[in-house]
Parts: structure tokens; C-alpha cells; sequence
């Protein structure tokens, strides 16, 4: 009989195989599910996965989704390693976009660079308040940290709904649930002149990954999370500060949130919808793991659910499936992750014979 | 024991060139020995011999690459602990493997067959623990119990179970003498009832009073057998660690400086509602002495090393004193600055980060001298610190890179031991400094800790272990139920008046001795 054994070491070779295994098992069970969607699966597998990137313009695509994942993950990963769980960034990400829209209206006649200043500093902030609130009361009351987060989402869902309903709703805009376009001012740049919608927002997502890097592996802040996050009572003989730490995870993932949903009012969207996001906060989440937390695995993991993302529009483009199979894929790949990590712990054994 | 003659009867357990390779180690080479039905049998040998392995494999955590066990005559290949115990064998681990959320007789249930009545097993739990003189509550929290606690509990499961094999990993170092004693005197008993025990041990002094036969392993292998009562326990320590067995020495009592420790009047309750609580605990610990703190485990040691440590701060400042400076709320980075070192009594996961690496352990608490620049790690003076600590402290590992988890408990006490004293303390705190080590590690700790001393370091050490108090200390005092005894010279007090005092009988002598002076 198979059964389960406790490894005596943790395998370091299976956590980073894992992700890998991952994948791969997400592309068999993405193949499956063409064949029984009564699809072609070798067909579908290319408009999924080959066809999003066989062009310039779709590669340009794929980093212009992959900049907010960047940035909220690699935010989240400080706070995950040290096993502060916030869970609601994409609420911090509406929130931080809301911020930063407010500027941008403000600004509306403005020209000059201190409004996309003030939007990035804004969107930081919004984000950043938000995940304080998660923290302020497990600070003081040991709330968990995983429920006030994830639940403040859908107060920043509603809060941008009121919003874009009433006080940001454009006064010209046919009474349609947005704001006005933003001022070219208030638009980040873009990186090329080619039609692509790639902007600058990527450059600080990489930017933001090396930063995250040496916070992560050169910093005595970064190795007291790191401590806290392997062994709490160490953490606390060494003399770290379990509420700093909390501060620093939530408000680091908040900031990054923040700065993402920024991007994405003053990138793709150019203006303020109840959209602001594309569920980009939980994402992100997947992300982070498949990364190992770590930042250059975050880069390319990002790139990874970009992909899906896309997929799922030509999914629905060519294949006349709904857009939300890139979900489903999302789904798959946190399930089998969840799964395969299993064996970076425990491994399979045949049980032999029992000759008593 | 039923049978005439112990010649001709089946051994219980027998064991055939047992090999046991790990990929960087071989753990047991050609291991054979033979244990006969109710005999005390004592496997000796330092950490890293391959004591734990072999053990393992008779219980059936692991399997031997090669050869062969028989029990009673019979070859098996034991699959699981559960197959183990079917046959009717006992191990009580030296870490032990109780589940902290829950209590001492839900643990016990879990290792039996079946789905057991849990009153009725509690009963069984009193009954047994009192018969073998180990009490523990059945209802109490795994967690709210100390690692002496914890041992009982493991004890009790096992005998439980009427076992016909007893596998003991080094089971006395937390208790008292007295409760030594009845613990003999229960294995004793066992065997005369035809139980047979495998005994681990460090204490050669015990196992030349219990046990009838030795066998002796070093580096994996067999390298001799003996009967104990032969012996003298410097023959067998040497025949052990392959030369002779370094006595720390320890120079009379230096000039004592300014004091360097003060306790006022420190109590505190706990957040446990099985803890201790602290009671008035007046101290001074002078520079240039050793002041041992002796007691049962449970009796608010923990309490006043998390007090002491900054772990848990006190509200009175002035309660707690470190080199002059009122540090009751300080936490324990603040009283490191203020000159105190602390060598906690769990060395994973509290005195060291299992999974990271020695250098990264040495900068969990040596990062303020001088690690840093503008909040950054210096990695090259933290790898030289580590190092230091390594050579100087003679640990044993793969180099400064290897995670602290890869180190056997003795060579991680050394490592974090050296870790504090490299960075020169004023105030040195010790809790059980050679718990579960191994005793050419801890005669070299015990050495340390004296020339620490000579140096003009105060040091506190709480131990359970008394034989070490009386080898090391100054001065000596005991903790019994959250209060401390009154502080004796070691010239004025023995062993059997600490014995008693570490039941908490002190008022009634002192004040007996009162009258008699009035």
C-alpha cells in the first residue's frame, strides 16, 4: 500500500521543484479540460498559451499585466515570510487607486510631474491605510489578521462603487459608474513608441523586486521576518519586535498594493471604474507561493499568471469559452502547488510485508 | 522471572550487524548485541554515536540497510512504532512526541490502539504514575509542562503497556535524586518482573548502579562490552570517548566584585493557568561567582528565565536589576545591551533558528556588535563570528554554513553557549547548560562556565541536574513552587539538605534552626 512518511529532512530540492510540478500538472489538467469542454486540446493549448505571445504587441501585453502581480506580490512576501498573512491586498489595491485618482482629479488642469509624484505617494498611502487597520487591531486586540484583511476587501469594493456612483462619477460621463478621463499629466509614460501600453509603472515593479530582494536577504529587518516567520520563539528570545513586524508586513504589502492599483488608474484604465481591479490582490497570493516568496521567482511567476490572464481573453475570444477559465487555471495552479508542497515534508512509501 | 537460569533462555532481543548509512553518515556499522529477558541493558556513548539511530530502528522508526533482529528467536523486520509496540516494545524518547494543544491523557490516547475510554484512562495514568513515583496530572496541557513534566508523561505511556522491552533515551536528567531513586527502583522492579530495558545513558554513575550489562559505541560501531559493576566510570567514560575524560577544575572562590544581578521582591503571576507563580524571589549574584538555582522541573523555573530573559517583562522595573540598571520592562535586546547573556533551555527553535544557517543563528542575538552598517547585515564579520565560535568552542558541523538543525544537542549547546559568551557578558544566565549533552561536551561547558567566572562574569545557572550545581557553584539556592530558598555557601550545604529543600521544606529548618539558636 502507498502511503505518506515524514521526511527526516525538509527536501530543499521538492520546494523548488514543487512549483514546477505545479505547472506542469496545471497544463495537463488545462488539456483535460478542453477535451471535455468539447474542445481541441491541442488547439485550445495554443490559443492559450502560444498565441497570447507569438506577436510583439502580445509580449508587451503580457508585462503590462504582470507589473501590478510584480508589485503586490513581492509587497506580500515580505509580510508572508514572516507569517503576517494579509490576505486583502486587492482591497489595499482599490483603495490605493482611489487615492491616487483623487489626486489625478484634483490635478485634472495640473501640468508637471509632481502630479504623477503626488499619485504614486497617494497610491502608496491609500494602500498602506488600508493595511493598517489589519494591523492596528491585531497590534492591540490579536485580532486575525487574515479575516479583518480579507472582509476590509469588500468594504473598498463597495467604497469605490459609492465613489465612482457619486462624488468621482464623471459629470459628463452619461451618468456611466466612472470618472472622467485623467489628464494626460496624470498618465504614466509609456516605455515605447510602438502602440504598446507598457509604462513606466514596470520599471518600478522591477525596481520594487530589488528592492524587496535586498530588504529580504541583506537587511537585519528583512532577517528578523525571516526569523519570526521560522521560529516565533526565537524571534522573541533574540528580543524582535513581534508588532513591528506586523506593522512591516501589512504595510509593506499594503504600500506595494497601493502603488499597483496607481498603475493600473494612471496606466491601462487612464481614469477610476468600480474595475479597478482585475483580482489582481489575489492573484498575487498565488503568485508569492509559486515564487517560494522569493523575488526573482516572483518576476517570473508573475510573467506566468500574466499569461494566464490573457489566455483567458483569447480563450473567450477564439475558443467561445468564458473569460473567467483563466480563474480556473489560477485555481488549478494553487491547488496542485498546495499539493505537490506536501512533498517537500513527507514523501511516498510502499509499505512492505509485515513479517512478524 | 519464571524462568531457572538466565543461560539458557532465548535473548528477549538480538541484533546482527545492524547497518544504518545516512547520505553524509553512517549512523551504525556492524552493530550486534544481545539483550536477555529482564535485564537492564545500558547503551553507552557520546552524542553522535549512533545510540538514537539504533534505537529507532529496534522501535521501527527507521530501518537498517543491513541486518537482522530477532525478538524471541524470532527474525523481524519492524515496520512502524505500532508494529513495535504489538510485539510489546516501549521507547521514551529524549525529544519527546506530545502533541502541545493537548492534554497528558488525550496524548496517551492517542498512542493507544482502539478509541479508549479517557476517564478511565486517567485513572490508569494516576495509578501508574503513582505507583512509579512520577506524578503528573492527567488533565494538565502539554504545553503548560516543563521538560521534566514531559518526561513523565512519556514514561507513563509506555508503562502503560506493559512492555516486554523498555527503550529509555538519557530519562533522568530532569529529575531529582530522590525521584532518581524511585525510578530505579521501578525499573528494578520491572525487570524482576521479566521486563527487559534498554537504557541510554550519559550518567555512568547510574548506569553503574542499575545497569548488568554495557555496551559501549563509538563513531557507529561496537567498541566494547562490560558489566558496569566491573568498572569504575572512568574506565567506561574513557573506553567511550576513546581517552581520558578532562574534570573541570575550579580554583577557589575569586574576588567577588560588584553585584551584578539583583532580584527584589520579584513576583509575577502567570499567564498559564497550570504556571507557576513567582513569589518574592530576593537574589544577588555577585561578579566572579556561580550561583546555582536547583529544583524539580514545574516549580517556576521557567517563570524566572522568562522574567529573567526579558521574554516576559515584569511591571516593576525595580524589580529586576541588571548591572545597576532597574530593567523589569525591558525586553530582552534592551538587557542584552545592558550586559546580560542567556543560554535558553530549548536550544531549537528558541536559542536557535533550526532552519537557518550557523551564521545566520550567530546574528539572532550578536547583531549589535558591530554585524551591521546603515541596518544592512555584514555577512563576512557575521561568517567570522560564527566561525569563532565554531573553533573556539570546538563544535562539531559541516562548517558555518550548515543549519543549525544539521548539529547533534550537545554541539548546538556549545555553539550557542560560545555565542554568548563571545559577546562578554556581564550577567551570563544559564538554563540546564548540558541538558541531553553528551559528558566530554558537557565537562567542556562546565570548564567554560568556571573560566567565565575567574574572569569576573556573574553567572546564574538553573539547573535540574544537581551533581553539576554542586561541581560548578558558589553559592546555591533552590526553587520549589515560585518561591526561592534561602542562598547557601556549598561549603555549608549537601546534597541531601538540597534534596529536601527541592521538595520546599526550608522554612521549618530554618526556623527550627531559629529556636535552637534562641
Amino acid at each position: 500500500m502507498l502511503r505518506l512518511e515524514r521526511r527526516p529532512e525538509a527536501s530543499h530540492l521538492m520546494s523548488y521543484a514543487s512549483p514546477a510540478i505545479a505547472i506542469v500538472l496545471m497544463l495537463i489538467g488545462g488539456l483535460l479540460l478542453f477535451a471535455f469542454l468539447g474542445k481541441n486540446p491541442i488547439e485550445g493549448f495554443k490559443v492559450f498559451f502560444i498565441n497570447p505571445i507569438s506577436d510583439l504587441w502580445g509580449l508587451s501585453e503580457l508585462l503590462l499585466k504582470a507589473t501590478p502581480l510584480m508589485l503586490v506580490a513581492v509587497g506580500l512576501a515580505i509580510g508572508f515570510r514572516a507569517n503576517v498573512w494579509n490576505i486583502g491586498a486587492e482591497g489595499q489595491l482599490v483603495v490605493g487607486g482611489i487615492a491616487a485618482s483623487a489626486v489625478a482629479l484634483y490635478f485634472q488642469d495640473s501640468e508637471g510631474a509632481h502630479v504623477l509624484i503626488l499619485m504614486i505617494i497617494a497610491g502608496c498611502i491609500g494602500g498602506m491605510s488600508w493595511a493598517a487597520i489589519p494591523a492596528f487591531l491585531k497590534t492591540r486586540f490579536n485580532t486575525n489578521e487574515i479575516l479583518v484583511s480579507l472582509m476590509l476587501v469588500y468594504v473598498s469594493q463597495l467604497l469605490v462603487s459609492w465613489l465612482v456612483h457619486g462624488p468621482m462619477m464623471d459629470p459628463d460621463g452619461f451618468n456611466f459608474p466612472q470618472s472622467a478621463m485623467f489628464a494626460d499629466s496624470a498618465l504614466l509614460p509609456l516605455l515605447f513608441d510602438d502602440g504598446s501600453r507598457v509604462n513606466v509603472a514596470f520599471v518600478l515593479a522591477i525596481g520594487a523586486l530589488l528592492a524587496g530582494y535586498i530588504f529580504m536577504f541583506r537587511s537585519f529587518a528583512g532577517f528578523q521576518m525571516q526569523v519570526a516567520g521560522y521560529a516565533k520563539d526565537a524571534a522573541r528570545y533574540a528580543g524582535f519586535s513581534a508588532k513591528k513586524m506586523i506593522w512591516i508586513g501589512l504595510l509593506s504589502g499594503g504600500g506595494m498594493a497601493g502603488l499597483a492599483g496607481m498603475s493600473e488608474v494612471a496606466g491601462p484604465m487612464g481614469q477610476i471604474t468600480d474595475q479597478v481591479s482585475s483580482n489582481y490582490g489575489f492573484a498575487a497570493i498565488i503568485v508569492a507561493f509559486v515564487a517560494r516568496l522569493n523575488p526573482v521567482g516572483i518576476f517570473f511567476a508573475s510573467l506566468l499568471m500574466a499569461l494566464l490572464y490573457l489566455g483567458g481573453e483569447q480563450a473567450q475570444q477564439y475558443l467561445n469559452l468564458p473569460s473567467s477559465i483563466s480563474l480556473v487555471f489560477q485555481g488549478m495552479l494553487l491547488l496542485f502547488l498546495l499539493g505537490s508542497d506536501v512533498f517537500i515534508n513527507y514523501r511516498l512509501r510502499w509499505n512492505r510485508e509485515v513479517t512478524a | 522471572m519464571t524462568s531457572d537460569s538466565d543461560g539458557n533462555q532465548v535473548p528477549r532481543l538480538e541484533l546482527h550487524g545492524i547497518t544504518k548509512i545516512y547520505p553524509s553518515v553512517i549512523a551504525n556499522e556492524d552493530v550486534s548485541l544481545s539483550v536477555k529477558r529482564g535485564e537492564i541493558h545500558a547503551v553507552l556513548g557520546e552524542n553522535g554515536a549512533g545510540k538514537s539511530t539504533l534505537m529507532k530502528m529496534i522501535y521501527g522508526v527507521t530501518r537498517p540497510d543491513a541486518g537482522e533482529m530477532k525478538w524471541e528467536g524470532e527474525v523481524v523486520h519492524v515496520e512502524n512504532p505500532a508494529h513495535a509496540r504489538s510485539l510489546g516494545i516501549g521507547m521514551v524518547f529524549q525529544h519527546f512526541s506530545l502533541f502541545e494543544t493537548l492534554n497528558v491523557v488525550e496524548n496517551v490516547a492517542l498512542g493507544l490502539p482502539g478509541n479508549p475510554d479517557l476517564n478511565q484512562l486517567a485513572e490508569q495514568i494516576t495509578e501508574v504514575s503513582n505507583r512509579y513515583g512520577l506524578p503528573v496530572d492527567p488533565e494538565r496541557l502539554v504545553h503548560a509542562l516543563s521538560v521534566g513534566e514531559r518526561q513523565r508523561v512519556e514514561i507513563v505511556r509506555c508503562l502503560l503497556q506493559n512492555p516486554k522491552l523498555l527503550i529509555m533515551d538519557e530519562p533522568t536528567s530532569v529529575l531529582t535524586p530522590q525521584a532518581v531513586r524511585k525510578l530505579f527502583d521501578t525499573l528494578r522492579q520491572l525487570a524482576d518482573e521479566g521486563c527487559s530495558i534498554l537504557y541510554i545513558s550519559h550518567k555512568l554513575d547510574e548506569i553503574q548502579e542499575l545497569c548488568h550489562v554495557a555496551t559501549v559505541l563509538r563513531d557507529g560501531k561496537v567498541t566494547g562490552d562490560c558489566i558496569p559493576s566491573e568498572e569504575t566510570p572512568k574506565s567506561m567514560a574513557s573506553l567511550m570517548i576513546g581517552k581520558e575524560l578532562p574534570v573541570p577544575e575550579h580554583n577557589a572562590p575569586v574576588e567577588l566584585g560588584e553585584a551584578r544581578l539583583q532580584l527584589k521582591r520579584l513576583s509575577k503571576k502567570s499567564d498559564d493557568p497550570f504556571g507557576t507563580e513567582l513569589q518574592d524571589i530576593e537574589l544577588e549574584v555577585r561578579s566572579g561567582e556561580i550561583l546555582g538555582i536547583a529544583g524539580v522541573s514545574g516549580n517556576g523555573q521557567q517563570e524566572l528565565l522568562y522574567a529573567l530573559s526579558g521574554e516576559e517583562p515584569v511591571d516593576d522595573a525595580e524589580s529586576i536589576v541588571i548591572c545597576g540598571k532597574p530593567s523589569g520592562r525591558d525586553n530582552p535586546h534592551q538587557r542584552r545591551i545592558s550586559g546580560l547573556g542567556f543560554v535558553p533551555e530549548e536550544r531549537l527553535g528558541r536559542g536557535a533558528v533550526p532552519r537557518m544557517s550557523l551564521t545566520e543563528n550567530a546574528l539572532l542575538t550578536a547583531h549589535h556588535a558591530g554585524m551591521l552598517k546603515n541596518g544592512m547585515i555584514q555577512f563576512d564579520k557575521i561568517a567570522d563570528f560564527a566561525r569563532k565560535c565554531i573553533d573556539g568552542y570546538n563544535v562539531k558541523c559541516g562548517g558555518e554554513e550548515h543549519a543549525a538543525n544539521s548539529l547533534s544537542g550537545g554541539n548546538l549547546q556549545k555553539f550557542i553557549m560560545g555565542r554568548e559568551i563571545l559577546l562578554t557578558p556581564k550577567m551570563l544566565v544559564v538554563a540546564q547548560p548540558t541538558w541531553g549533552v553528551d559528558v566530554g561536551a558537557a565537562a567542556f561547558i562546565r570548564q567554560e562556565l568556571i573560566d567565565l567566572r575567574n574572569e569576573g562574569t556573574a553567572i546564574l545557572v538553573i539547573s535540574e541536574e544537581l551533581e553539576e550545581l554542586f561541581e560548578i557553584s558558589d553559592r546555591i539556592a533552590v526553587i520549589a513552587n515560585g518561591r526561592l530558598s534561602p542562598v547557601k555557601n556549598l561549603a555549608d550545604t549537601n546534597i541531601d539538605e538540597i534534596g529536601v529543600w527541592m521538595s520546599g521544606m526550608w522554612d521549618q529548618e530554618s526556623a527550627a534552626e531559629v529556636t535552637s539558636h534562641a
